[in-house]
């Protein structure tokens, strides 16, 4: 796996598409491939109420890449540094073995350049010491990005605060 | 590119790598934004961090910028319509023979009609004064806005009791303990800043009940949510109003001090019992009691949403009137997490922004809507635009002559385009400035395409607030074509008819200059941030004694004396609307979060996200009427049909039926959208001339439409 974490947190999301945009726009990508694609499903009625849940899917950048092992032509790499799962496009013949072999369909096909693509957590943009596109202009800061040794506790703060708040507020 | 002699701000074409803060302008919020540009490019948007609240946020439609400047399938050059209106035929025109063509008849309707034979419309906004000093430059009264079928009767409603528009309080989402939202779809119809202070709000714990007639994805965050009857929202506030008063659940000390008519709104809701709205809305009358009491003890940091667009149905100025008197009932104004007075420099002593309006003559004629002279109790500032239209079909007050449309797409955005093309028919001339080709570009006689927001520098913008601040919009790179910004096209307008003194500025920068002049802000300083706060600590006004409403009584006043003149209720007794046949819906529009209103449809990024609307109904009644999920359906409305797709969902009311607007478009140079999907401004037959007399707001969602399967 690659040493990062790029987490979804569900409740704070609002499905405003833009992580999907951002990073379509930050890889000039044309009308088909997403690189990320955030799937919303819902609503349904949960306790009378309706909720939606959204699922973000960029690529998970397996230990053992799927896509990796299928490549014939050495086009899809694994960072030495990192473990981050990429693809050299100057390689790239365009065979669609990585689509098909990946599980979640996180290759795309990008029909300008006739070559396949993925998610590569922008790597260009975290060797300047930033962050992917779609967590950079999250509107709610629902997606986190960081090195996974550090995950962060947000959720944990959050239920422990709300167990707080039904403790002093019984009626709620 | 050849013929492009915009006039740049200076350095914009300098090579190498350049960060320029500057104001989106994907919609009409106009969020801070930070731009990268490498030689001349865009490379790269996000969020402006120097406004804290923003920081690198941006929503998908900012984020589709690139995308939008990057195509082609946009106004590139002026065009001179050469077939009949509408019928698509142009040719190219330089901007000198553009221009000229554009004065010559301008000067023909003010030879004939004077200078308020002209009539100019855009979307408000914190640039307004420019193009106000435009239209008074041209001596017209005759300035309007999209208001008419957005805010105007959340304004009238807001001046009507505090003697201060809709923007005079502002909102302090983020601290909230209750946020009450009256299909206010704070999520899809967002603002990246009060989004970001929703959801923070709602994660430190904060409730709220969202009323609607659907299940938004604002509903999906709420901790209470209503699906209420259509149009009936008034009723229930006539209810929480009634319980407020028979429990005491007011701030009683707040209101004796600021309040007068007490005894006036309590007699109004005496018998709008919850027993009673339940029968009206649908929301059982147990819920409704137990919501207010939640509510109430929660008082003050608590907020009832005057709402946002309410051009809705023929009581929506009463439901954003009587939100606004919970608030007041509930004591939160100048309060934490309720409601904060919007304060000026004036207000912090300070020296605001020279205005360019004041350079240019007072214009002494009536406006032609009548609002101000016929209608006194309403804001003459924008109007109301839908009255402009009748008023050129009759001539009454006057004869109008020529219409500019200032990226603003009335046959989009207003109902009935039918009848909006008879007036414009009867028009000289009709001129549309925009960066796309908007429905009423394509009907009218010259097209100007202005630089997009990218490509041109707009006046400087003060913002009022808790805390005031400046914002600018600076130019990221030039004209891709041969495009220009808007205060060039005014000036040379002007020039053309020798009325350019207001305008009389040689740069941009020295626009800018003219308005800092006399401030302690410097441009440079202002340009190294984008958005400059100019006071470091907020004041609040003393509860007790500064509140400073600007009523005659400087109080919250419960009886409207121009309400009163006008012969108009202040406290209204409820309309109960009809129940519709079967088969029959009241048509709710909307938006998502990844289209504005009219003018994204055709972005590469957005379409692909969503071209084509479709129709919501209720599964159980689709059920009844024999239509299936994702069938093709035929929808009419008083003569007029149109075909698209249904979603059948249990998550909308039975009477409802809900579409995104925007779609159905008929240019053909969009070629990504044209012809894709329903129009809900067709289907809205003989509603321009339909609005809430007391707030002036069209009643769009009193249309019915009836549908039946392909």
């Amino acid at each position: 796996m690659s040493k990062y974490y790029l987490l979804q947190d569900s409740e704070r999301c609002i499905g405003c598409l833009a992580c999907e945009v951002s990073c379509k726009s930050n890889k000039s990508l044309p009308v088909g491939p997403a690189l990320c694609k955030n799937m919303s499903v819902g609503p349904v009625e949960i306790k009378s109420l309706p909720r939606v849940r959204f699922v973000f899917m960029p690529c998970f950048h397996c230990e053992d890449p799927w896509c990796l092992d299928v490549c014939p032509s050495g086009a899809i790499q694994k960072r030495a540094g990192d473990g981050i799962v990429f693809i050299e496009p100057n390689l790239c013949i365009g065979c669609k073995s990585c689509i098909t072999a990946c599980p979640w369909g996180a290759c795309q096909w990008d029909p300008a350049a006739a070559k396949a693509v993925k998610c590569d957590y922008c790597k260009d943009r975290l060797d300047e010491g930033l962050k992917p596109a779609c967590v950079t202009k999250c509107l709610t800061q629902c997606l986190e990005f960081g090195v996974a040794d550090k995950l962060p506790s947000g959720r944990r703060e959050r239920f422990a605060a709300q167990i707080a708040r039904d403790a002093f507020n019984p009626k709620g | 590119m050849d013929g492009n002699k915009a006039p740049n701000v200076k350095g914009v074409d300098s090579p190498g790598r350049r960060t320029v803060y500057s104001l989106c302008g994907m919609c009409a919020v106009r969020c801070p934004i930070q731009v990268e540009v490498q030689d001349g490019r865009v490379v790269w948007i996000q969020g402006n961090p120097n406004d804290k609240t923003m920081g690198t946020s941006l929503c998908a439609k900012g984020a589709a910028a690139i995308a939008f400047e990057n195509d082609d399938e946009r106004p590139q050059y002026p065009l001179i319509r050469t077939g009949a209106r509408g019928g698509g035929q142009w040719r190219r025109a330089s901007w000198d023979e553009a221009l000229d063509y554009i004065a010559e008849k301008l000067q023909g309707v003010i030879d004939k009609f004077g200078g308020k034979g002209i009539a100019f419309s855009d979307r408000g906004g914190p640039f307004a004064d420019l193009q106000k000093t435009f239209v008074k430059s041209l001596g017209s009264p005759n300035y309007f806005n999209h208001d008419c079928t957005c805010g105007r009767n959340a304004q009238h409603a807001s001046q009507s009791l505090f003697g201060m528009g809709r923007k005079g309080l502002g909102m302090d989402i983020k601290n909230t303990k209750h946020l009450v939202l009256y299909g206010r779809n704070m999520i899809e119809s967002l603002q990246v800043k009060e989004v970001k202070d929703f959801m923070d709000a709602l994660g430190k714990g904060a409730k709220c009940t969202y009323i609607d007639v659907r299940a938004t994805l604002t509903a999906s965050k709420a901790s209470r949510f209503w699906m209420i009857r259509p149009n009936t929202e008034y009723a229930l506030n006539l209810a929480f109003i009634h319980v407020v008063l028979a429990e005491n659940l007011y701030d009683a000390d707040f209101v004796k001090k600021w309040v007068v008519g007490l005894d006036e709104l309590r007699e109004s809701v005496k018998e709008t019992t919850p027993e009673w709205a339940e029968k009206m809305t649908g929301v059982p009358a147990g819920e409704i009691k137990a919501a207010i009491r939640e509510i109430a003890a929660d008082r003050p940091n608590v907020i009832f949403h005057l709402g946002w667009m309410t051009a809705r149905h023929r009581q929506s100025f009463y439901t954003s009137r009587t939100a606004h008197i919970l608030n007041a009932l509930m004591g939160n104004i100048e309060q934490t997490g309720g409601l904060i007075i919007a304060k000026g420099t004036g207000d912090y002593g300070l020296k605001g922004l020279n205005k360019l309006d004041q350079r240019a003559p007072k214009v002494e004629d009536p406006r032609v809507d009548g609002v101000g002279t016929k209608f006194k109790h309403f804001d003459k500032g924008p109007g109301l635009m839908h009255l402009l239209f009748p008023a050129i079909l009759s001539g009454e007050p006057y004869p109008m002559g020529a219409y500019i449309a200032y990226r603003h797409d009335p046959l989009t955005s207003l109902p009935d385009p039918d009848v909006m093309k008879q007036a414009l028919d009867k028009l000289d001339l009709i001129v549309s400035i925009d960066v796309n080709y908007s429905e009423t570009a394509w009907y009218a006689d010259v097209i100007l395409p202005e630089a997009t927001f990218l490509e041109r520098g707009s006046i400087i913008a003060e913002k009022k607030g808790a805390k005031p601040n400046l914002q600018l919009r600076d130019q990221c790179i030039s004209p891709r074509f041969d495009s220009r910004p808007a205060w060039w096209i005014f000036r040379e307008i002007l020039r053309r008819l020798g009325k350019s003194e207001p305008l009389e500025f040689e740069t941009l920068e020295d626009i800018w200059a003219y308005q800092l002049e006399g401030t302690d802000v410097s441009l440079e300083e202002l340009r190294s941030k984008g958005v400059l706060g100019l006071v470091s600590k907020e004041e609040r006004r003393d509860r007790d004694t500064g509140l400073g409403f600007k009523t005659a009584s400087g109080k919250v006043e419960m009886i409207s004396p121009a309400l009163d003149e006008a012969g108009l209720p202040s406290l209204a007794p409820f309309y109960d609307p009809p129940a519709n046949e079967p088969g029959q819906f009241n048509l709710v529009f909307g938006r998502v979060a990844y289209h504005n209103h009219a003018h994204t449809m055709n972005n590469p990024l957005l379409n692909e996200l969503m071209s084509e609307n479709a129709l919501w109904i209720n599964k159980a009644t689709g059920g009844e009427l024999g239509i299936g999920d994702g069938d093709t359906i035929e929808v009419k409305s008083n003569g007029y049909s149109t075909k698209g797709k249904v979603r059948l969902t249990e998550f909308i009311h039975p009477e409802a039926a809900f579409m995104v607007h925007g779609f159905g478009r008929t240019v053909p140079l969009q070629t990504r959208t044209y012809g894709k999907g329903m129009a809900d401004q067709r289907l809205m037959k003989g509603k321009l001339t339909s609005y809430d007399p007391a707030g002036g707001g069209n009643c769009l969602t009193e249309t019915v439409i009836s549908v039946k399967k392909a």
